[in-house]
């Protein structure tokens, strides 16, 4: 029944070019359309275009933004609003180039549908994941804002009949100042849809900015702070029910058989529907269909991984890095460069355990079929992935599929597989009404589809001066595109697998990677930061380890092996902010790790305390981050400060064991999460060095958090942590 | 029949009395502010306040707050002009958003028996979880909205 949606957040989004803006708005029959179709342009532009998946019908500029005659700039959003502070962005980038009054711009989120119906050509992939909101959406934005601005300064130059040259644009209206006259945005707007101008508009460049790189309040705070946010479990739908569900705990088990009887004739119980791998009551209240489903003592038909359990597979993980790998780097000859005498070794080998993305809202999906059309209520960062799969569970054509999308309740890569729509349209199927289905805590950490279990081996070696002149990197980790496609990648290699430890921009003459893609029966897939947070983790410790068996400071050494002026940046910056080098008291340490990940180059230094009794506690993290351009300190701040926490969580409690074959932990108290007694100072320091691209933010701050920790328990106690959750270590004194 | 005062105002339900005080926010009344997380009390995100004390109300039995004021997000404020709603504003705290009802509604009944608090009574105090990682913002927050509500008595 569950089949996963096809992986496709692997392949880069076509992204739109400038060009490409430029082609749609001009081929647009003269309606300032950017990108609407030509069965739509071929009208009289400013049209009324009504989207049926829950937008409010709009008089429209573009597909992109709508100006309503009070003005109110609506911008519509392409990616998922999760919490990293996209949608703001992406309209501050639209409002400076529109040069309208920011206190008027509203978002909201581009319709799926609208999309589909025209092949993806609107709005592109519309995903949400790999950092790549801003990045992938920068420059339609801007086109979109500047565009626009344009046309409504020649629109007010064709109303009052005048030298386009003496109209000027001033927060949201034209002027013409020698005759002291104005018109609002809101006047222009529908004149300005039917302008067609020959020359596109050039975006501003970075010194012409006046809103993007400010910090700037989130457009959607103030209904995060009086309960009228819109979350996918708030859906409300006209005459629906509710479902709870039960999936068979050990996974790719099925369900043999369930016996009804405990729950006949209880009060709302509307039905027990069976599927493949999972039974769910569903009932007229959420609550009665989660207490009915508790009576049910499904049986369980194993998938013949009954007996897996963790200490199994960190042995099959451990061994996997002495078997068959497949090439990921080779500079040079490392086998060689090993095999010379008098060369120091440093060997290591490091473990992470699976990781559960946790999100605070737990899955959830409504869906509301009709013959002919059916409608998701879903946050989701993968909304055309919802559309086809709603499509092909429900049996209607793509384009019958409306996504109602909504504020998602944590992302962090969980919402883009969505087992619960699947869930949901079986029981809707089933009952004939409305369903609004919601997992359960337990449910929904037991059928998450988790960080990947990985091992890596380095060996790596120093000459007499000291200087590393080889390193053999072997990594043994689940593959996430056959997790999620049940394809194994024919090359043996996936980017997630070996990004950083591939990737890494240490010199390094000899440098050999070999991965060997090994996937147990537990799924796996994209979790902040994907392979950046346990690669991170693994090359960032080991250097430090090399960095100590050269008897040189971490910070240096790293320095030693760069060239490049962003990465050595954030390294000077840090040891500054930091104040790398100062002495600490006995028991205290600092660590230092740095690592280019999603366009951005993220290092952070943590300071820790180390009680003789073992007890750690992390004091301090000052983080630097170089992601070239920022569109909102704001946002930017939050998103180093919650990586931080993020990873931290993870580097001190983090583990999905294995049991029987199933996930062992299932709420928050075998899944702890970090508190606010836990958290330590942040500081967070940008260190912008501009330039052509503009860097990821959401996923790259998790990564250095544990190296950073861990260095600095090796600089407290001497003890390397080569294996995490640190819950286990210990770090008494001996 | 269960008969309940939620935001001042009185709602007579039929509905088992066991049904835990967050369904019935959510599932009855239609107050979909107050979120669903754990349901074991471990998270926080279903945080109201109970005759003024903050309590998680997945594992809080609707028949055993009948006659008592149950206060929601909804009802913290008319406007939001709560001082912990203002502070959250100028602080920018949310993220997703999603825990930050249970946030508010706890740092709300925290700050009654905390005007002043401290960094480590915060700590103590504020247990709700957050996967976002907004606490730094909420420590700012709660100590901005002690320093407002303590403006508004002066």
């Amino acid at each position: 029944m569950i089949k996963p949606i096809a992986p496709d957040s692997l392949i880069p989004e076509a992204g739109f070019s400038r060009r490409t803006v430029v082609l749609a708005g001009l081929s647009a029959a003269g309606g300032l359309a950017i990108g609407v179709p030509v069965a739509q342009a071929a009208a009289p532009g400013y049209q009324r275009v009504s989207l049926t998946d829950g937008q409010a019908a709009h008089k429209e500029m573009t597909a992109w933004l709508v100006i309503d005659p009070d003005n109110t700039v609506t911008v519509r959003i392409p990616h998922q609003e999760m919490g990293q502070g996209t949608s703001t962005a992406l309209a501050m980038l639209v409002a400076e180039e529109l040069e309208c009054d920011w206190s008027k711009v509203r978002i909201e989120y581009a319709s799926a549908n609208r999309n589909q119906r025209q092949d993806g050509k609107l709005y592109g992939g519309m995903q949400t994941v790999g950092s790549r909101g801003v990045r992938t959406s920068v420059a339609v934005m801007q086109q979109a804002g500047a565009s626009a601005r344009e046309r409504l300064r020649l629109a007010a130059a064709r109303q009052w009949k005048v030298d386009p040259a003496q109209c000027s644009i001033e927060s949201g209206r034209c002027l013409q100042k020698t005759a002291n006259r104005s018109l609002t945005y809101g006047e222009l707007a529908p004149a300005a849809a039917l302008i067609k101008i020959d020359v596109e508009p050039t975006p501003k460049t970075p010194e012409q900015y006046r809103l993007v790189g400010k910090w700037t309040p989130r457009l959607d705070t103030l209904p995060k702070t009086n309960g009228t946010a819109m979350f996918g479990i708030d859906a409300q739908v006209p005459g629906m029910v509710y479902a709870a569900v039960l999936s068979c705990p050990e996974f790719g088990g099925t369900l043999a058989s369930v016996d009804d009887t405990p729950v006949k004739g209880r009060r709302g119980v509307v039905a027990v529907v069976k599927m493949k791998d999972a039974v769910a009551v569903v009932a007229d209240r959420w609550w009665r269909a989660k207490t009915a489903l508790d009576l049910l003592k499904p049986q369980w038909a194993s998938g013949g991984n009954s007996t897996v359990d963790s200490a199994q597979l960190d042995k099959a993980y451990r061994d996997a890095l002495d078997g068959p790998m497949v090439q990921a780097r080779n500079d040079g000859d490392a086998a060689a460069a090993l095999a010379q005498p008098g060369l120091k070794m440093v060997e290591a080998l490091y473990e992470v355990p699976y990781l559960s993305h946790a999100p605070m809202e737990p899955m959830n999906c409504t869906v509301e079929l009709k013959p002919d059309r059916v409608d998701v209520w879903v946050g989701t960062q993968a909304p055309m992935a919802v559309l086809d799969l709603a499509a092909k569970e429900a049996g209607v054509a793509p384009e019958n599929v409306y996504v109602h999308n909504t504020f998602v309740g944590g992302g962090f890569g969980r919402r883009t597989q969505h087992d619960e729509m699947v869930h949901a349209i079986a029981c809707a199927k089933a009952v004939g009404k409305p369903v609004k289905l919601i997992w359960h805590r337990e449910q929904d950490i037991r059928r998450d589809r988790y960080r990947p279990q990985a091992a890596v081996k380095f060996t790596a070696a120093l000459d007499a001066q000291n200087k590393p002149v080889a390193i053999d990197s072997k990594i043994a980790v689940g593959s996430l595109l056959h997790s999620l496609s049940g394809v194994r990648p024919p090359t043996g290699i996936e980017p997630m697998a070996v990004e950083v430890i591939a990737t890494h921009a240490y010199k390094i003459p000899n440098d050999h990677v070999g991965v060997q893609l090994k996937n147990a029966h537990v799924p796996v897939m994209f979790w902040r930061s994907v392979g950046a947070s346990q690669n991170t983790f693994f090359l960032e410790s080991f250097i430090d380890e090399m960095a100590h068996a050269a008897g040189q400071d971490p910070y240096l050494f790293r320095k030693a092996m760069l060239d490049r002026p962003d990465y050595i940046g954030v390294l000077d910056r840090l040891a500054k902010e930091s104040g790398w080098g100062t002495p600490m008291p006995a028991g205290r340490g600092r660590g230092i790790a740095v690592v280019d990940t999603y366009g951005t180059v993220t290092g952070q230094v943590a300071e820790v305390t180390v009680g003789a009794d073992g007890k750690l506690k992390v004091d301090r993290i000052v983080a630097v981050v170089d992601c070239y351009h920022a569109v909102n300190p704001n946002t930017i701040a939050q998103q180093i400060e919650g990586g931080v926490i993020y990873g931290l969580t993870a580097a001190l409690y983090g583990e999905i064991t294995i049991k029987d074959g199933a996930p062992v932990q299932g709420n928050f108290n075998t899944y702890p999460l970090l508190k606010m007694s836990e958290v330590p100072k942040i500081e967070v320091h940008l260190n912008l060095s501009g330039g052509k691209t503009w860097g990821g933010i959401g996923e790259p701050s998790v990564a250095p958090l544990a190296p950073a920790v861990c260095n600095a328990i090796f600089a407290a106690t001497g003890k390397r942590i080569r294996k995490l959750p640190l819950k286990y270590a210990d770090l008494k004194s001996a | 029949m269960v008969t309940i005062s939620v935001n001042g105002k009185p709602h007579q339900l039929d509905i088992e009395p066991e049904t835990p005080l967050l369904w019935v926010l959510r599932d009855e009344l239609g107050l979909t502010g107050t979120k669903f997380g754990c349901g074991i009390a471990a998270c926080g995100a279903c945080t109201v306040q109970v005759n003024g004390v903050a309590q998680r109300s997945c594992i809080l039995q609707v028949g055993t707050v009948a006659g008592k004021e149950i206060t929601t997000i909804e009802g913290l404020s008319t406007d939001g002009a709560h001082p912990v709603q203002q502070a959250w504003l100028a602080e920018d705290v949310p993220q997703c958003g999603y825990c930050q009802s249970g946030q508010i509604m706890a740092a709300a009944a925290f700050l009654k028996t905390h005007p002043a608090p401290t960094d480590a009574e915060i700590d103590q105090g504020i247990t709700n979880l957050c996967r976002c990682g907004t606490y730094p913002r909420i420590k700012k927050a709660i100590h901005r909205a002690a320093a407002l509500a303590a403006g508004q008595k002066a």
